[in-house]
């Protein structure tokens, strides 16, 4: 059933929204236009659950975020002042029991957002007409509801689900050189390929009574023999993919035996996943150039007296930090600021670098005045791993008190364990790296010429969760419909876990 | 209208309150995960329902947090992984997420019945003794001065004065007359009396160790909640026994420790006298739990089975004997209770070897739909 009824901003919003877009713009932000809808707590919690959209398919999981976000808001535990989503034009919700001052940081906080949307490069495949796709998609799996049954469809789609993490977050910034090579060149790697047959390996000898030393006649039948049994097994495995394929959705999609209804609502989860992929890999950056806007705009035109006290009390809820959680807004409102005002005095660059003055490095100020080109710049290129391998200094990570927590197993707690520059900054890139999530791999699709299915997790130090993986091999079964196979280290040693649809079993080497 | 979300929300509860139901055998295994607050309504911390995928082991490497503090200096229980580096609290799933889903003990008490496939009991005597209590809970137009509810009579005058437009906001001036006065009123609620009584003996000796206990404690708590499901009200007793016994409360019958030999008959004494004492047997529905490691001193046994039958079987609905497996008991107790099961119908007999088990205790001793 859908909910189209628009709700219209109150007129003096409208006023507050027309003044914070102009001031926006005045400050160079570059967006879509964008709808605000001025909903109530339900209806954004609703928009919320559902990421954003108005309409998705029927999935329990959107229930069971709704539940939590209205529990914790009847409670008192948290409250969400605003929702905006990634299309053209944006759609951004507000809560209607906003006072005037958290609409008109809330409305200039959108426009942050609008703009990060736009013109980061790792948004820029994404679908801006997302909104009318996921809502054919929610019709798409109705009907299949209509036609299977809710409960096979929504196993299904949990199967889906469990899956979901296994794409390729880079995969549309990827042209692959064989997409775009002409065919010529194919060819002429083929000849090679049979002159390099023809000649047997022989090496070229000028004088014939020589041959039979440079080229040993055994030694030829040899390696032609070895060859050949190389060929034959090559050919008996089939193996496919040719490379390891990270796209583990797609690989699905292409080669399992998959009904009709079910191979497009596995294209649907994996559409879907693709689409909020870019979300995920900026977090920060997204958070911290909304707030960035925020702030500015606020403190520079936005703010009346009456209104100062309470915006820096929701200013600086939203920036609490937490010893054990990153607060991605705090961190990436500092490390823009941080880049800006190294930018705005030059402190940057191989003088800079090679400076080991503590007391002239503290006074450095070259005058540059290059701080806002520079965060454009980086709002523009980076998303949150190569932003944060790229502008965190030890520097920033002293002034904002980063540690490093492990876990101790005598006490069983989790402990500060170092506040060393490099061991943090790894840290914290390997938490953002894929998202925090394994790496995982299809590396063959014909596994001992039976059909089945091998995975390969590419192992950074940290095991898999062994019954998560287990319940995972199931549903991968599901839809492979075939013994499947993970490769993984457990305990320092490689394993193998398998399911063949009875039964779970677990080998190591 | 009806939304789309309420129909994922219905959809998730449906499934939550079903994993309740499939999982039970798992809850009843794990008692302590259960608790009893308030007056009626446990919050159970049900794992919410995580999509399973393949993800890093649950203590990871770490994280990385900002604050004061020194290196060694803990941040966080081990158990509960503190967020994994990212989010806002909701942004990112956090490793062990517990829902509370709320269900009574009412509720709880229907699924235990209808996954152990309990039949109810047919209570025996008057099983409606009620008596009434006047609560003052409700509001009535007339009453003494003493008793006037003064914000209710303010509003109702603050009302009629507004809808008569004689309510001037620039003088707010509100009188209350005759019709506007609110008094607090009484209602009789009828108060539910106890009539079937719980005793629990317990064998404390030297060779009861914590997990034995443990054991008759999640049996016990889901004894009592079915049992006061089914009854209106219920008095419950505990004695513990080594050598000699004693009855105490609640919460000393799960935390004692005692040590040394063990004579049942004792607890059979301290038992016939309570029920002798306390529970005229017509008037009350007695069921006796007894736990214990089988461990008996020898000579005892002939005095406990004679009292057993004669002073304290004839007055129960139901007398449970529960036998735990303990590393030191002989349990050899049960095998002489055994040779009474023939002639004695409510005598319920369940070797319980672990927790695993106490499902089937459950459903042994409260099969019998007495």
């Amino acid at each position: 059933m859908a909910i189209s009824t628009h709700r219209t901003l109150p007129e003096d919003l409208v006023s507050i929204q027309a003044e914070m877009q102009a001031r926006a713009k005045e400050e160079g932000l570059d967006f879509f236009d964008t709808n605000f809808e001025f909903v109530d707590y339900e209806e954004l919690s609703m928009f919320a659950a559902y990421t954003g959209f108005p309409q998705r398919y029927p999935h329990w999981r959107f229930g069971a975020q709704y539940d939590e976000l209205m529990k914790g808001y009847s409670y008192g535990l948290q409250k969400i002042y605003e929702m905006v989503i990634n299309t053209n034009p944006c759609h951004a919700y507000l809560l209607n029991t906003n006072s005037k001052a958290d609409q008109k940081l809330v409305i200039a906080h959108v426009y942050g957002h609008c703009d990060f949307f736009k013109n980061n490069a790792w948004f820029a495949p994404t679908n801006r007409k997302m909104l009318d796709q996921v809502a054919n998609h929610a019709a798409r799996v109705n009907r299949y509801i209509d036609r299977h049954g809710h409960e096979a469809v929504e196993e299904f789609i949990d199967a889906c689900l469990s899956l979901e993490d296994l794409i390729d977050p880079h995969l549309p910034h990827v042209k692959r050189h064989d997409d775009h090579v002409p065919k010529k060149n194919s060819l002429a790697t083929d000849n090679e390929q049979k002159t390099d047959e023809t000649n047997d390996g022989r090496f070229p000898s000028e004088k014939q009574y020589m041959d039979a030393f440079i080229n040993p006649p055994d030694v030829l039948q040899a390696q032609a023999e070895e060859k050949q049994k190389v060929q034959e097994a090559k050919e008996a495995a089939r193996s496919f993919p040719t490379r390891p394929e990270r796209d583990v959705l797609l690989f699905l999609l292409e080669h399992a035996d998959l009904r009709p209804w079910q191979h497009d609502v596995l294209s649907i989860v994996r559409d879907e996943a693709y689409y909020f992929a870019p979300q995920g890999q900026t977090k920060i950056m997204n958070e911290g150039w909304a707030s960035y806007w925020h702030s500015t705009i606020m403190t520079k035109y936005g703010l009346t007296d009456a209104e100062v006290v309470e915006y820096a009390d929701h200013h600086s809820g939203t920036m609490a930090m937490s010893p054990q959680r990153l607060n991605p807004y705090k961190i990436g409102i500092e490390l823009f600021r941080d880049v800006e005002e190294r930018w705005n005095k030059g402190q940057f660059g191989s003088e800079w670098e090679s400076c080991d003055d503590q007391r002239e490095r503290e006074h450095w100020n070259r005058d540059t005045g290059l701080g806002r080109e520079k965060i454009f710049e980086a709002r523009r290129i980076h998303n949150d791993v190569t932003f944060l391998d790229t502008f965190l200094t030890p520097e920033f990570c002293q002034k904002n008190k980063f540690f490093m927590f492990a876990y101790n197993e005598a006490n069983e707690h989790y402990e500060i364990a170092s506040r060393e520059f490099y061991k943090v900054k790894e840290q914290l890139l390997d938490s953002l790296t894929n998202h925090g999530r394994p790496v995982i791999r299809v590396t063959d699709g014909n596994y001992k010429n039976r059909g089945e299915l091998y995975l390969i997790h590419q192992f950074q130090g940290m095991p898999l969760k062994l019954d998560y993986a287990r319940d995972t091999l199931t549903n991968l079964h599901r839809l492979w419909r075939r013994p499947v196979h993970i490769e993984t280290v457990c305990e320092e040693k490689s394993t193998v876990l398998s399911y063949d649809g009875t039964s779970h079993e677990m080998k190591s080497n | 209208m009806s939304r789309n979300i309420d129909r994922d929300l219905t959809r998730f509860k449906q499934i939550v309150r079903g994993k309740v139901r499939q999982n039970l055998r798992k809850y009843v295994n794990h008692g302590e995960m259960i608790g009893r607050k308030g007056k009626n309504v446990v919050s159970i911390p049900v794992p919410s329902i995580n999509i399973p995928r393949f993800q890093h082991g649950p203590k990871g490497s770490g994280g990385v947090g900002q604050g004061d503090g020194e290196e060694g200096q803990p941040i966080g229980k081990g158990g509960q992984q503190p967020g994994d580096g990212m989010g806002p609290a909701g942004s990112e799933p956090g490793d062990q997420h517990y829902r509370e889903v709320e269900v009574t003990l009412d509720e709880l008490a229907e699924m235990l019945g209808d996954e152990l496939q309990l039949p109810r009991i047919e209570p025996k005597g008057n099983d409606a003794i009620v008596s009434k209590k006047d609560r003052y809970t409700t509001i009535s137009d007339n009453g003494p001065d003493s008793l006037r509810h003064h914000k209710r009579t303010f509003k109702k005058a603050l009302k009629r004065s507004i809808a008569s437009a004689s309510y001037r906001p620039e003088r707010p001036m509100i009188i209350p007359t005759r019709p506007d006065f609110q008094y607090r009123s009484w209602k009789s609620v009828p108060l539910p009396q106890s009539n079937a009584a719980l005793i629990y003996i317990m064998d404390v000796s030297g060779s009861m160790m914590d997990e034995q206990k443990e054991i008759v404690r999640t049996e016990a708590f889901w004894i009592d909640t079915w049992l006061r499901n089914q009854y209106d009200g219920v008095e419950c007793r505990y004695i513990i026994h080594d050598a000699a016994a004693k009855e105490v409360d609640e919460d000393t019958f799960y935390h004692t420790r005692e040590s040394g030999g063990t004579r049942i008959s004792s607890a059979y004494k301290v038992c016939r006298d309570l029920i002798r004492r306390d529970f005229p047997p017509s008037e009350w529905n007695i069921y006796c739990f007894q736990f214990s490691d089988g461990d008996n001193w020898g000579e005892d046994n002939k005095d406990c089975l004679q009292m057993l039958i004669e002073d304290i079987m004839v007055h129960c609905n139901l007398y449970c004997y529960g036998q735990v497996e303990s590393p030191y008991g002989s349990g050899d107790f049960i095998r002489e209770l055994r040779n009474l099961t023939e002639e004695h119908e409510n005598l319920v007999l369940s070797e319980i070897p672990g927790k695993d088990a106490i499902y089937d205790s459950i459903k042994t001793f409260l099969g019998k739909g007495k």
